[in-house]
């Protein structure tokens, strides 16, 4: 689906943002892209969408080198949700905001309506219709900016640092449908920073540090890897960090796995 | 003794259909540290708002009740004034730097308060030295991680020499490692210069074991407040969204509570507690 070959990318002379990256994500997986800020996550981001072209190496989205296509050729196939709203929001209000797209890329306006309908239910922005957007709070834009991508329903949805200002039932909705949208067949790819997160609802990581890949596959082994989280510059999520002060002997990001092991240690099964 | 006193305070912005803030009460001590949490939209940017009295004169809309700072009204005094009292830290740097340099960036408070040149000098050097970053005083705020930009804020606000600082969560937009460092300095103003902190944060496992006191809104009320152990292992925090800690979670579910009369807030506390209990079994 999306295949990084031998990529490299500098923004300026002698300093490496992306250096020899080879990745390959495949059709309908859910992953996060995790990494310290400037690790290179976003640069890497921006070559799916096509907004940055390779200076070495070869990036194909479901077979097009981005080289040969645009951003907007690739947009309706690469949703991309921006960590900063108000670097995408901009219509008078949020219905129109959520329409834009859709009107664009010329859909008849009964399923505009359906789908702006659809979009302000699922992410709780009904009430706020009429509204602008720069009256919502933090949260509330984060989740429009997401709605807006999401009602064009791109084949590849991107999103960067998804879960910044929201609250846990807001990442928990997230995370549901993140997961509704992954088993439709959409690859869903989750740039973050937020251990948390990821270690309750993304199955697979790749870790990025100073440009590089430094590893790549199940969440539960890369979370529970001292030393590798360690050389990525991040801190282990609560549960493996309790894993390893409780000296079990396979640590775990798993809350069940830690509650049974810790209830045989305080004494007797516990519900 | 009282440095904030939050009396029935109701707002609502203009045009907004419900109230933002209902009959709030809150008073916090000199030397507190408390941490204010709730769903999103729940009312805490608004909370602070009203804090350092942008609220309601930069934003109108209906206010009621009354907000005192360091024994100031807010609503008779210039935000400008309010300022030299109690420093507002929002959630986007970004936002709030706008100097060539950072020095510039943090002088620029005392400078407007038009004190002597040595003594803006030597505030702007204890502040960058406070939050560690004396190193980037000739930096461009632009050029600085999201971290640093965060910490170059708290220290235009240091600069100021506030009794209180109000931190709208500064970390949402920071990596673990740079949201951590900046936590650690915001306890250390607490417990080293006995500064009266505020803090926002929905990371609650960051900060929990840190706090006096946390407060928790929804839906614009003031609906929790009290010890972060008897927040958090309260029933009715569970039904709200908000991130109990993982630690809390597990003592939970051991109902350690009931039967140690032990409340952890971090993984560590849990652990000891853990280790504590299978040397000496139930």
């Amino acid at each position: 689906m999306i295949l990084f070959d031998d990529v490299s990318y500098s923004y300026s002379p002698g300093r490496y943002a992306l250096e020899h990256i080879n990745l390959n994500i495949g059709e309908a997986e859910l992953a996060a892209i995790l990494g310290e800020n400037g690790a290179g996550k976003t640069t890497l981001v921006k070559h799916i969408n096509g907004l940055l072209k390779p200076q070495s190496g070869k990036v194909t989205v479901s077979g097009i080198d981005t080289k040969d296509s645009t951003v907007a050729t690739l947009a309706r196939k690469v949703g991309l949700v921006f960590q900063n709203p108000d670097h995408q929001l901009f219509a008078e209000t949020v219905e129109k905001e959520l329409a834009f797209a859709l009107v664009n890329f010329g859909l008849p306006p009964d399923e505009v309506s359906r789908r702006v309908d659809w979009a302000m239910k699922e992410f709780e922005l009904t009430q706020y219709r009429e509204r602008p957007p720069f009256m919502l709070s933090g949260g509330e834009r984060k989740r429009l900016a997401l709605a807006s991508v999401l009602c064009y329903d791109p084949q590849i949805l991107i999103l960067d640092e998804p879960t910044t200002g929201q609250d846990s039932r807001q990442k928990t909705r997230l995370a549901a449908l993140l997961k509704r949208i992954n088993g439709e067949g959409k690859t869903v790819l989750v740039v973050t920073h937020d251990m948390e997160f990821v270690a309750d609802f993304i199955p697979k990581v790749v870790l990025l540090s100073k440009g590089r890949v430094l590893a790549e596959g199940p969440a539960e082994e890369i979370l529970t890897n001292r030393e590798l989280l360690m050389s990525a510059s991040l801190l282990p999520p609560q549960l493996a960090e309790l894993s390893w002060d409780l000296a079990l002997q396979r640590p775990t990001i798993d809350l069940e796995q830690v509650v049974l092991v810790a209830s045989k240690l305080v004494g007797g099964p516990q519900r | 003794m009282a440095i904030i006193d939050v009396q029935a305070l109701s707002y609502s912005y203009p045009d907004s259909p419900k109230p933002n803030i209902l009959d709030v009460n809150l008073t916090v001590n000199e030397g507190e540290f408390v941490l204010i949490t709730g769903p999103s939209g729940c009312g805490k940017t608004t909370f602070c708002r009203c804090l350092n009295g942008l609220i309601p004169i930069s934003y109108g809309g209906t206010f009621s009740g009354r907000v005192i700072v360091d024994g100031l009204l807010t609503t008779e005094h210039p935000v400008y004034e309010i300022a030299q009292h109690l420093g507002l830290v929002f959630q986007n740097p970004e936002n709030e730097l706008f100097c060539t340099t950072v020095e510039r960036e943090v002088a620029f408070g005392p400078e407007n308060l038009a004190l002597p040149r040595n003594e803006v000098r030597s505030r702007v050097e204890e502040a960058l030295g406070v939050v560690g970053i004396s190193h980037l005083w000739d930096k461009s705020p632009e050029e600085l991680s999201g971290g640093e930009q965060q910490k170059v804020a708290i220290a235009a606000l240091l600069a100021m020499k506030p009794k209180v600082l109000v931190l709208d969560e500064p970390t949402a937009n920071l990596d673990p490692l740079s949201a951590r460092s900046v936590l650690n300095i915001l306890a250390k103003l607490n417990t080293e210069s006995g500064v009266t902190i505020i803090l926002v944060e929905h990371r609650l496992e960051m900060i929990a074991h840190i706090a006096d006191r946390c407060a928790v809104f929804d839906d614009g009320r003031l609906v929790l407040v009290g010890e972060p152990g008897e927040v958090l292992y309260s029933e009715a925090v569970e039904r709200m969204g908000i991130g109990i800690p993982k630690a809390v979670q597990v003592a939970k579910r051991l109902a350690l509570n009931s039967k140690l009369g032990k409340k952890p807030l971090s993984s560590w506390d849990l652990a000891e507690i853990i280790r504590g209990a299978s040397d000496d079994p139930l």
